[in-house]
């Protein structure tokens, strides 16, 4: 099979146009297929991409599954996956069926909504497989169509200021990444993304409206694509859509969210910005390092006040991404591993944290922290699992949120003890934020009323985080599972990033420049 | 063997936390207390069996890999290793038996919920996690203990989930711990930094070189030796309580009362003394490091015992004594007497469980009244608790034959600190610091005891009336305790400290490290001893030059002595005054107290009528809490909601509505009207984009 990866791409896809053409009507039957339908084609999904997994050979620095084909106008159609990109693919379809299992009491436009999911899981995919820039910028763009939609439609009361902002705060960053695409095509005479990561784009420096740019063009670039990825993280301080977007985002558009949708900025900075301009990765790692760094304990310090479950999680969503944009601009061995790993522990851990809030919003209706107190009383196994993530998030080692922390923060140290230090200190304050909302929420007597008759999770919700729990505790006990697919690739980036760096004359310049 | 030691209490916890339901409540109970027994049996064979000169490693599954670094789950076994286990297991099963009294009825609870299996799951998992890291062979492993045991002292901190006190108390102690674990995790990093490892074998063959090596931290450049030691101790300092960050400590009595003595008594809090031990190849690089662990801990032990004197809850009493005992071990381990604390660490691990063990005997008795001034003659309703808190004071307090090696546990062990406090200072602060502390713990002691066993009845009648002895379950481990707190001293004190050549061989040391303190010690013109005549001259010589020579093999045992570390020696040899120091403290703390509290018990009362202001700067415990609130806690929160509202809100979305002239607002306007617009805006705008790429594209593609 040497077409698995269009598969797995397309087939929610099509699952989501046979709701839209066969399925009629939006009683509970018809919503009822829906679910199924989805739920059959994502866990399928699933299950074909495992031989992705399976078949992949991690000792192959190289793109796998290679897919080819001729498509409009002269522009090619062309996918592949390799140590980087193969396991966001995975983590994108292990946690679709879960997402989908965990809106099953949907009851408005259950049919739609079942759509927007199965067409955002394709963009998705797309994203972390497509070789051709022009495919990659197709899937990256339109994959926040439906997640606007999920927001706007879906979503809270406030969910249209929400939409909005997340659109303007993309869109934004997105203008400026279409235009650098736009030169690269005509520097580099073409798109496709294994030719363009051996093109050394120029990086001498240049001077423009009078300000001396080190790295050239390459800087220029850098920065082009680096103001979508890091509102796409997002990264400090252009992070504020964030928390609205998931205050507003129901249940389970906060699952993908925070579980896939932020990953592609990172997945951004590995597989454009770091191989592509080296030169201006170099000249801007500094700054990138202390915006993280920042980052970590800003939003730390700001989730540590928060009144709303999702706002406080959200927040801390940011914090845990600093450290990702840190490991990667660390520029090290221990720094991209510990980036990539943090990234799917998140994807797990902030997902089963967004579900957590979501089993009790959907028994209560409101995700203000003083609403709720001794949880713990009447749902025991609820407060397990609570215990269990929030224990996670602030990265308990023998959990994955842990392994992700400590090899950024080595990867760190070894470039800059500064922001090294900083960023340790966020483990100080998300222990504190984290357990903070826990006894607010679960421990104490239960004292108030409306709370008298809540019940503890159904089987259904436990079902939902057994998958999650069991990942969280895999990797952080093996975490070789993960850090042996991606290490070959993340060594082959970096000797060439390195590479590129001394050798080239203009980039030893911008080491010099870079230096006063 | 130390496989299974390691694994029991794991299948434990499982097994009692999750199945409690099929094996029930008692079921669960036996099971984990029989799992550590069997636990407890292996290590003593394994510490009485295993060869010290040989470490042995055992490699169980890979864990965290990344380019150069490279760690796995796995064991070390050594002496150090082997004294941690026998303290853990013992202690442990010990206090999972008392807790099967102890925790039989809780008025926290309602008879039909099912807290006990989750009690004895937590202990479990405690004694687990406590195992993982003295068993580790690097220090990723040993950190996961160290959090490992910290989540498992936040949940039994909290246990009593209902109680908003102990809600706090267990936060408390994890944040503060935290605040350690972030000086301790950037040890970790600079070490891997520096000698491209973490795995205990190959940083203590680079030590050496550390010490000649320097690195940009921060703002400066630091001597690496120095700089690793001093992070790690303040990993030390938080697990351990030390001043500064030992606030956690007194609060966490919040627990139930075997809690307090297995966790905050005996095994967790020393695993920061354990650390500066198991480190001692890197720390006798660090003299400055060294230094400052030296006055941490005396100072720790001073300010505790202060404490200790005034307050009335029987626990916090205890509670302070134990941060100030921890105090003592980081002083002999500061001066590189690591046997030394590794002694008391033991001993200390004996009385100190079984003090708290009594005062659990004595609440438990007492209806859960913890408060001594509600105590009084208690010395014929409770027997052998009585008889145990007794001997278990007798530990503490250091009583013994001066100038001799017969004495409860405490006298051999603290007199052995303070001997080689003052060898290591030359009669320094520390010294003096730790005599003073000597006198105090004394005082609260005997104050402990007199106001609980002696005297008239005081507090509620009724109460009173039906206090009574606790039950077998409870007394016989502190019956086992207190053959401890007796013996354990006396049986020790040969292969801790004072014979030499039974040291070298109990921790597996080279002989020739002997020969150099013999000729460290004659240098001082100590006279040093004759006991190592001369096994071979040639062979000390080349040994040190080796050691010298930045040689690239760990060095051989569980402790490292430094080519000039001759504080043992040192102390063997200090003035008669020295040794008697402590035990005439003792006496003065014994008299004092049985002055204040037996002979005339107007005055303790006067006293602090006399002087307020110091007796309420005691009670307030120095006022660290106070003073912490008002510089972290109120200043974080306020600054989070400054960032909050001012950042977040007014600053950054402030300036992008401004930049987008206040476009959110009007698609707000526009999208409430009709629904759909919103979405063809944004769909037309990047489908306009596209175009405009492929279009570009086209041209300049037929252009080549």
């Amino acid at each position: 099979m040497n077409n698995l990866l269009s598969i797995i791409t397309f087939l929610p896809m099509v699952a989501a146009l046979i709701l839209a053409v066969f399925l009629r009507g939006d009683d509970p039957a018809a919503q009822r297929n829906a679910k199924w339908l989805a739920l059959a084609a994502t866990s399928a999904t699933f299950l074909i991409s495992l031989g992705v997994l399976f078949g992949f050979d991690p000792s192959d620095t190289g793109f796998q599954f290679v897919e080819e084909a001729d498509w409009l106008m002269g522009l090619s159609y062309k996918m592949g996956v390799d140590g980087i990109s193969v396991l966001f693919v995975m983590l994108t379809t292990f946690l679709m069926p879960l997402t989908i299992a965990a809106c099953w009491g949907v009851t408005t436009r259950g049919k739609e909504y079942m759509i927007a999911f199965l067409v955002l899981e394709t963009l998705m995919i797309g994203v972390f497989v497509a070789l051709d820039l022009v495919l990659f910028y197709l899937f990256f763009e339109a994959g926040l169509i439906p997640m606007f939609l999920i927001i706007g439609i879906w979503g809270g009361k406030a969910r249209i200021y929400a939409a909005f902002k997340f659109f303007l705060y993309t869109f934004l960053g997105s203008v400026l990444m279409l235009v650098a695409m736009v030169f690269m095509y005509m520097e580099a005479g073409t798109t496709d993304i294994p030719t363009l990561l051996n093109h050394a784009f120029d990086s001498s420096t240049m001077r423009l409206l009078g300000i001396t740019i080190t790295g050239g063009a390459q800087t220029l670039l850098f920065i082009a694509f680096f103001a979508s990825f890091a509102v796409q993280m997002p990264m400090w301080p252009v992070h504020t859509w964030l928390p609205d977007a998931h205050v507003q985002a129901p249940t389970a558009g906060s699952v993908v969210l925070a579980a896939i949708l932020l990953k592609m900025g990172g997945y951004g900075f590995l597989r454009f910005s770091l191989p592509m301009f080296p030169a201006g990765a170099d000249v801007m790692a500094t700054f990138v390092l202390w915006l993280s760094a920042i980052a970590i304990v800003y939003t730390s310090l700001v989730a540590l006040v928060q009144e709303d479950m999702k706002k406080l999680i959200a927040y801390s969503s940011v914090a845990h991404m600093g450290y990702v944009t840190a490991g990667i601009f660390a520029a090290n061995q221990q720094g991209l591993d510990g980036a990539i790993f943090q990234m799917i522990s998140h994807g797990f851990i902030s997902g089963a944290l967004f579900l957590c809030v979501g089993v009790i919003y959907d028994r209560m209706h409101t995700r203000e922290i003083d609403a709720y107190g001794g949880l713990v009383n009447r749902m025991p196994a609820y407060a397990l699992i609570f215990m269990f993530f929030t224990m996670a998030n602030v990265g308990l080692p023998g959990t994955s949120g842990f392994v992700g922390e400590f090899l950024t923060l080595v990867g760190m140290f070894q470039a800059n003890t500064w922001v090294a230090a900083v960023a340790t200190s966020g483990v100080i304050l998300s222990a504190a934020y984290a357990l903070w909302l826990y006894r607010r929420v679960v421990m104490g007597d239960l004292i108030k009323e409306s709370l008298k008759a809540i019940t503890d999770m159904n089987r259904r919700e436990k079902w939902i985080f057994a998958p999650l729990v069991a990942m969280t505790l895999l990797l952080g006990v093996y975490p070789s599972l993960v850090t042996d697919i991606i290490g070959p690739s993340v060594e082959n980036l970096l000797n060439q990033y390195h590479a590129a760096l001394p050798d080239s004359g203009s980039a030893t310049e911008v080491a010099q420049a870079a230096a006063h | 063997m130390t496989t299974i030691i390691l694994f029991a209490p794991l299948i434990g916890a499982i097994l009692a936390g999750f199945g409690h339901r099929i094996i029930g409540d008692k079921g669960a109970q036996v099971l984990t207390t029989a799992l550590l027994f069997l636990a407890a049996f292996l290590s003593w064979i394994v510490f009485l069996t295993h060869d010290p000169a040989v470490v042995q490693h055992v490699q169980i599954l890979r864990w965290v890999e990344s380019g150069t670094l490279s760690t796995d789950w796995s064991i070390r076994l050594d002496r150090l290793t082997s004294i941690m286990l026998i303290v853990i297991t013992t202690v442990s099963s010990l206090v999972h038996l008392y807790s099967m009294g102890y925790m039989a009825h809780d008025s926290q609870f309602s008879e039909k919920e099912s807290y006990r299996p989750r009690f004895f799951a937590y202990l479990s998992f405690f004694t687990f996690a406590m195992l993982m890291l003295v068993t580790s062979d690097n220090l990723l492993q040993m950190f996961f203990g160290w959090e490992g045991v910290g989540v498992a002292s936040y949940l039994l901190i909290g246990f009593y989930f209902r109680k908003p006190t102990a809600n706090a108390a267990a936060i408390k102690a994890f944040v503060v711990n935290r605040v350690g674990d972030f000086g301790f995790a950037l040890g970790i990093f600079a070490l891997f930094l520096l000698t491209d490892s973490i795995r205990f074998d190959e940083v203590f063959a680079a030590a050496p070189g550390l010490a000649e090596t320097s690195i940009t931290f921060l703002w400066q450049e630091w001597n690496a030796a120095n700089l690793i030691a001093f992070l790690l101790f303040v990993g030390a300092m938080g697990k351990s309580a030390q001043l500064f960050l030992h606030t956690w400590l007194p609060d966490a009595m919040e627990g139930p009362t075997p809690v307090s003595a297995l966790i905050h008594a005996a095994t967790m809090v020393t695993a920061g003394v354990f650390l500066v031990c198991r480190m001692s190849p890197v720390m006798e690089y660090a003299p400055a490091a060294t230094n400052f662990i030296v006055y941490i801990g005396a100072f720790t032990a001073f300010f505790a015992a202060t404490v200790g004197l005034v307050q009335n809850d029987i626990k916090r009493v205890i509670a302070y004594s134990t941060c100030s005992q921890l105090g003592y071990m980081f002083v002999a381990a500061g001066v590189g007497a690591y046997p030394v604390a590794m002694f008391h660490l033991l001993t200390h691990a004996f009385f100190k469980a079984m003090l708290f063990l009594g005062a659990g005997s004595v609440i438990h008795g007492m209806h859960h009244e913890q408060d001594m001034r509600n105590y009084g003659g208690l010395r014929k309703k409770m027997p052998l608790t009585f008889w145990a808190m007794l001997i278990g004071t007798l530990a503490i307090t250091g009583v013994g034959i001066p100038l001799t090696a017969i004495g409860f546990a405490g006298f051999l062990s603290k007199d052995a600190i303070i001997e080689v406090a003052f060898a290591g200072t030359d009669g320094g602060v520390a010294f003096w610091l730790l005599v003073i502390a000597a006198l105090f713990t004394s005082f609260y002691s005997w104050r402990l005891m007199f106001m609980t066993f002696w005297g008239k009845p005081r507090g509620d009648k009724h109460t009173h009336d039906h206090a009574h002895e606790s039950p077998k379950v409870m007394t016989i481990p502190l019956a086992v305790l207190a053959v401890g707190a007796i013996f354990s001293g006396m049986v020790f004190y040969n292969s801790f400290f004072y014979d030499h050549e039974r040291m070298n061989s109990f921790f597996g040391l080279p002989v020739h490290h002997a020969e150099a303190e013999a000729h460290g010690g004659e240098a001082a013109g100590e006279g040093a001893a004759t006991e190592d005549a001369a096994p071979a001259d040639e062979q000390g010589e080349e040994a040190a030059d080796h050691a010298m020579a930045d040689s690239h093999a760990a060095p051989q045992g569980a402790v490292y002595f430094g080519p000039d570390n001759t504080v043992i020696d040192d102390a063997h040899h200090v003035p008669a005054w020295v040794k008697l120091s402590p035990f005439l403290a003792m006496l003065i703390g014994l008299g004092t107290a049985y002055l204040f509290y037996i002979v005339n018990p107007t005055i303790p009362g006067r006293l602090a009528a006399n002087q307020p202001q110091l007796y309420q700067f005691l009670l307030n415990k120095w006022y660290f809490d106070e003073i912490y609130d008002f510089v972290f806690v109120r200043p974080a929160k306020s600054i989070g909601r400054f960032l909050w509202k001012r950042g977040d809100g007014a600053t950054i979305d402030g300036a992008i509505n401004g930049l987008s002239m206040g476009i959110v607002p009007w698609f707000t306007k526009l999208a409430g009207r009709w629904q759909s617009g919103y979405l063809f805006t944004y769909a037309f705008a990047m489908v306009l984009g596209i175009v405009a790429f492929v279009t570009l594209m086209t041209l300049t593609g037929g252009a080549n």
